[in-house]
C-alpha cells in the first residue's frame, strides 16, 4: 500500500512537506486531483500519480495550470471535492479562470495549492502570490511546518465548503521541501460522483449574472473575515510590549530567534496562518498591546501594508516596520540568522549569532552550474543548429532542461521569459529585425503554451524556425507525462497525441522530424530550414536518456574513449559540444567512461575519428 | 537536548539527500525532534546539492551562515565552498576525492589544491575529519554507498547523540536487500575512519 494511504490515525511519519499536503488531500477524501507540475510543487501530484488508482480518486496531469484549475473547478461545482496544485507562476496562467471562478464559487470543497519560490531556486521570478488572494477575493492559508501542511489541507476543504469558495493554500519552497514529523488523522470517505445542477443565473458569467455574483463574493468576504478572526491558525502568542507579526516558515525563524535571544517575556508574536482576509479585530487587539511592531514576512510588504492601514483606521500610532533599509529586504529568502539579527537590532538587544569563520583564504572556486547531462539529446540538436546558423542567429528559448543550453560553450538561449514565450517572442523579433531567428521549445512546454503562438506565427506569416525538443517527457520537473507521452508502461490509460500532427494542424507546412543523435541528418535539416523563407518546424525527437533508463527503454550502448594516437587536439568535442563526460587531463582530451552513456555524438563531431567505442557496454 | 545543526553538501548523484533523510528518520526512531530540509530540482544535472538536519528543539528547517555544528562535505571543493556555514566550533567531515566540475574542463576555473584546502579548513574550525569516502565505498563493494560512509563518519565522530545501532536499523529498513550488506559495510568503514581521524 502507498504509505500515504495507510488508514491508521495517529501514525507518525517523517514526511516531505509536499507528501504531507498529499496526505491531507487523502484524509479530506478528494475525488479529483489535477495539476501542471512545477518545482517546488511537483512531489504533490507525483504522489497522487503513484496512488490514485489504489486511493480510488481521479488524477490527471493537465495540459497547463489553467486547464488544471478548470477541471478541478468543474468537479467541485458538480459537488465533489477537488484539489489543484501548481507553482507560483502557474497561477498567472490560471488566473483568468481564477478571477471569475471566485464569483461562481463551488459546491464541494476545492483547494488550490500554490507554491511560491522566494530566492528562485528553480523559477524565473519570485512573485509574491499573496496578492492573488487580494486580487481574486479568495481566502488564503499559510502553513508553518509539515504537520500543518497536512492539517491545513484537510481544514481547507471544510473552509471551502463553509464559504462555498475555492481556498488557496500557499507554501514556499522551504516548506515544500522540508521533512518533518506528521501525525496522521482519519481518512474521510470519498464522495466520487456528483451532479451538475443547472443554474444559468449562477453559473453563466454574463454581465447581468456577474453583477450579482460579484456582490455575493464581496459579502462572502465578511463571512471569511469572521472565520479568520476565530481561526486557530491565527494566534497571539505571549504578552510582551514588543510586537512581531509573521507568517509561514518565518514563524519558525522568529520563534527560534526569540528563544536564542532570551526575550520571550518581552515579545508578543502575532502569527497569521489564515492570512487572507486578515483578522482585523485580532490585529487591533495585538496593536493595542504592544509599543512597536516588526513584520517578518518574505518578499513583498503585504501584511505590513494591511496592518498599517488597519492601524490608521483605528488611529493607532505606533511604529510598524518591516521592509526597510537595515531591516528586511523584499528580495529572496529569509534565514534564521538574518531574522535573529534583525529582531535584535530592531528591539535593541545584543545579538547572539556565532561568528562565521574567516573565509578570505579560500581560493576562487570553479563554478558548478547545473548542466545538460552527458548524452542529452538537447545538446546534440544545439550543436547542429549552431553549425548551420553560426553565432549570429537569435535564439528565443523556453523553460525546461534545455534552458541550460544558455551556458557556454553552447550559448543557445538569448531570451527566456515564461513557458511558451519562445514562440511569441520569435514572432516579434523576426518581424522587428533582419536577423535569423531559430527558437527552442520543449515538448511539454509546447503543449502547455506553445500552440496558440505557433498558430499566430502561421496566420500572420512570421518567418523563423521553431525547434521542438521532443524528449518524450517533462524532464526538468521529474519526468511527468504530457499529452505526447504514451502512458501505457505506467499503467495509465490516456491518449497519446502526435506532435507532428499537432504542428501540421496548426497550419505549419514545412515540418521535419529528425533524431538529433544523427548529427549529419540534423545538420541537413537545419540547412533546409535556413533556406526556407517562412515558418518552419524541426521536431528533434529522442528520449531523454535518464527517462529512458527509468522506463527501461535505454538502448545498450558502449561508452567511448579518445584514441590518443589519433587525437590532434582540435578540441571540437569540448569547445563545441561540451559533454560533461569529457575532460582534459594533462593536456589530453579524455572521456569519463562512467559518465559516458555512449550516445555517439562526440564521435560524429570529431574530425579525426579519434573517438571510439570501448569494447564493453556502458 | 541541545540543538544540533548539520549541513550536508555534495554534487548531484552523490546521494546526500538520502543521507540527510536517513538521519532524520533515525532521529524519529530515537525520539529526538528533527527537521530536514532539502532543495530538489537541479540534483540530477550535476549541480550542487545542499541539505540540512536540525536536531533538537529549534524549529527552523535551515542553517544560516556560521551556524552549522557539523558540516559534512561529500566533495572537497564543495566542502570548501560551504565553509561559510561554519564557525570556530564547527566539526567538519569531508570526503577528499575530487569531482571537478565541467567548468574546469573547459578552462573556466581552477580546481583547488586539496592539501592546502584541508589545512585551511583545519585551521579555522574545531576539528576536521578527512577521509577518502569513495575508496571506502568501493571497498565496501558499492561505489554508490558514499552516503553511507559519510553517515558512518558522522556517527563515529560522536558529535551527535545517536548511536550506530539506530542508524543501522534505519538503513536496514530503507535499503533494498541487494545493497544492504554493502551499505552496512560502508557505514562501518565510515564509523571506523572517523574514529581514527
Ligand atoms: C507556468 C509554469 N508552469 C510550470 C513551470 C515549471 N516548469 C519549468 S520547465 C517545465 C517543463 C519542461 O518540460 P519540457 O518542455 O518537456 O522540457 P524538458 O525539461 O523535458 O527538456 C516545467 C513544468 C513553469 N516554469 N511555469
Ligand atoms: S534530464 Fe534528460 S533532458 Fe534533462 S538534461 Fe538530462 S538528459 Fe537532458
Ligand atoms: S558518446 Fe561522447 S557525447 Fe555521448 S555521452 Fe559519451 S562522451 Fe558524451
Amino acid at each position: 500500500m502507498h504509505k500515504l494511504l495507510i488508514d491508521s490515525p495517529d501514525k507518525e511519519m517523517l514526511l516531505l512537506g509536499n507528501e504531507a499536503i498529499a496526505r491531507g488531500a487523502i484524509e479530506a477524501g478528494i475525488a479529483v486531483a489535477t495539476c501542471y507540475p512545477g518545482t517546488p510543487s511537483s512531489e504533490i501530484p507525483d504522489n497522487f500519480f503513484t496512488m490514485f488508482k489504489e486511493g480510488g480518486f481521479y488524477f490527471e496531469y493537465s495540459t497547463n495550470e489553467k486547464v488544471a484549475l478548470e477541471v478541478a473547478a468543474g468537479a467541485a461545482i458538480s459537488g465533489v471535492r477537488s484539489i489543484c496544485t501548481m507553482k507560483h507562476v502557474g497561477m498567472n496562467v490560471a488566473s483568468d479562470t481564477l478571477m471569475t471562478l471566485a464569483y461562481l464559487g463551488v459546491n464541494a470543497g476545492m483547494v488550490i495549492i500554490n507554491a511560491d519560490d522566494p530566492l528562485m531556486f528553480s523559477s524565473q521570478n519570485e512573485q509574491d502570490n499573496r496578492y492573488y488572494a487580494r486580487l481574486s477575493g479568495l481566502p488564503m492559508i499559510e502553513p508553518k511546518n509539515a504537520q500543518e501542511m497536512k492539517d491545513m489541507t484537510v481544514d481547507a476543504f471544510d473552509l471551502s465548503e463553509q464559504l462555498k469558495l475555492p481556498v488557496v493554500l500557499r507554501t514556499t519552497t522551504r516548506l515544500n521541501h522540508l521533512r518533518g514529523m506528521v501525525k496522521f488523522g482519519q481518512i474521510r470517505q470519498i464522495k466520487s460522483k456528483g451532479f451538475f445542477k443547472k443554474d444559468p443565473f449562477h453559473y453563466v458569467a454574463i454581465p447581468a449574472v456577474s453583477r450579482n455574483l460579484h456582490k455575493m463574493l464581496v459579502e462572502k468576504y465578511d463571512q471569511a473575515l469572521e472565520l479568520s478572526e476565530n481561526s486557530e491558525y491565527n494566534q497571539i502568542i505571549g504578552n510582551g510590549k514588543w510586537g512581531i507579526v509573521t507568517n509561514g516558515v518565518s514563524l519558525s525563524y522568529v520563534q527560534d530567534a526569540v528563544n536564542d535571544l532570551g526575550i520571550g517575556d518581552k515579545v508578543t508574536i502575532l502569527r497569521l496562518g489564515f492570512s487572507y482576509p486578515m483578522p482585523e479585530n485580532m490585529i487591533v487587539k495585538f496593536l493595542t498591546r504592544v509599543e512597536k511592531v516588526l513584520v517578518v514576512e518574505e518578499l513583498e510588504p503585504v501584511m505590513e501594508n494591511d496592518i498599517r492601514s488597519i492601524a490608521q483606521s483605528k488611529e493607532i500610532v505606533i511604529p510598524i516596520k518591516g521592509k526597510e533599509k537595515d531591516l528586511f529586504s523584499r528580495l529572496f529568502e529569509f534565514d534564521p540568522g538574518m531574522v535573529r539579527r534583525t529582531i535584535a537590532s530592531y528591539f535593541g538587544v545584543p545579538d547572539t549569532s556565532p561568528e562565521v569563520v574567516d573565509v578570505t583564504g579560500i581560493p576562487d572556486l570553479p563554478g558548478r552550474p547545473p548542466n545538460l547531462c552527458a548524452g542529452c539529446p538537447h545538446r546534440a540538436m544545439y550543436y547542429a543548429i549552431k553549425q548551420v546558423y553560426g553565432p549570429d542567429a537569435v535564439h528565443p528559448s523556453d523553460i525546461g532542461c534545455y534552458t541550460l543550453g544558455v551556458l557556454p560553450p553552447l550559448s543557445m538561449a538569448d531570451i527566456v521569459i515564461c513557458m511558451g514565450a519562445s514562440v511569441g517572442t520569435s514572432c516579434g523579433i523576426s518581424k522587428a529585425t533582419d536577423q535569423k531567428v531559430v527558437s527552442f521549445i520543449g515538448d511539454s512546454t509546447f503543449f502547455h503554451a506553445g500552440i496558440p503562438a505557433l498558430i499566430n506565427a502561421v496566420h500572420n506569416n512570421h518567418k523563423f524556425t521553431l525547434v521542438i525538443l521532443d524528449n518524450g517527457t517533462t524532464a526538468m520537473t521529474g519526468n511527468q507525462p504530457h499529452p505526447g507521452v504514451d502512458t501505457t508502461p505506467m499503467g495509465v490509460d490516456t491518449t497519446q497525441l502526435s506532435i507532428e500532427s499537432m504542428v501540421r494542424g496548426c497550419g505549419v507546412e514545412h515540418v521535419q522530424v529528425v533524431n538529433p543523435l544523427q548529427v549529419k541528418k540534423s545538420i541537413e535539416a537545419a540547412k533546409v530550414s535556413k533556406d526556407f523563407d517562412g515558418i518552419s518546424v524541426i521536431i528533434s525527437k529522442e528520449l531523454c536518456p535518464l527517462y529512458a533508463r527509468a522506463i527501461k527503454k535505454a538502448k545498450k550502448a558502449r561508452p567511448f574513449y579518445v584514441n590518443q594516437d589519433k587525437c590532434k587536439q582540435h578540441l571540437d568535442c569540448i569547445n563545441l559540444l561540451a559533454c560533461p563526460a569529457m575532460y582534459i587531463d594533462d593536456g589530453k582530451t579524455m572521456i569519463n567512461e562512467v559518465f559516458c552513456i555512449g550516445c555517439t555524438v562526440c564521435a560524429q563531431v570529431c574530425p579525426e575519428n579519434a573517438i571510439l567505442p570501448l569494447k564493453k557496454l556502458a | 537536548m541541545e540543538t544540533k545543526r548539520i549541513v550536508f553538501v555534495g554534487v548531484g548523484g552523490q546521494g546526500n539527500l538520502l543521507a540527510s533523510r536517513l538521519l532524520g528518520e533515525a532521529c524519529l526512531s530515537a525520539g529526538i525532534p528533527a527537521v530536514v530540509s532539502e532543495i530538489h530540482g537541479m540534483a540530477q544535472r550535476g549541480g550542487i546539492v545542499e541539505s540540512a538536519v536540525v536536531m533538537g528543539y529549534a524549529t527552523s528547517p535551515i542553517v544560516s551562515k556560521g551556524e552549522a555544528d557539523i558540516l559534512i562535505g561529500f566533495e572537497p571543493s564543495e566542502t570548501l565552498r560551504a565553509l561559510n556555514k561554519c564557525n570556530k566550533d564547527t566539526v567538519v567531515i569531508t570526503n577528499i576525492r575530487p569531482l571537478p566540475p565541467f567548468t574546469v574542463a573547459i578552462g573556466q576555473g581552477v580546481y583547488p589544491d586539496i592539501d592546502k584546502s584541508l589545512d585551511l579548513i583545519r585551521d579555522n574550525v574545531r576539528s576536521l575529519i578527512a577521509l577518502d569516502g569513495d575508496e571506502l565505498a568501493e571497498k565496501a563493494g558499492n561505489p554508490l554507498s558514499l552516503n553511507m560512509v559519510m553517515l558512518g563518519a558522522l556517527v563515529g565522530s560522536k558529535v551527535i547523540p545517536l548511536d550506530e545501532d539506530i542508524l543501522k536499523e534505519t538503513i536496514s529498513k530503507t535499503t533494498k536487500q541487494t545493497f544492504l550488506e554493502s551499505n552496512l559495510k560502508a557505514f562501518d568503514f565510515g564509523v571506523a575512519a572517523s574514529r581514527v581521524g
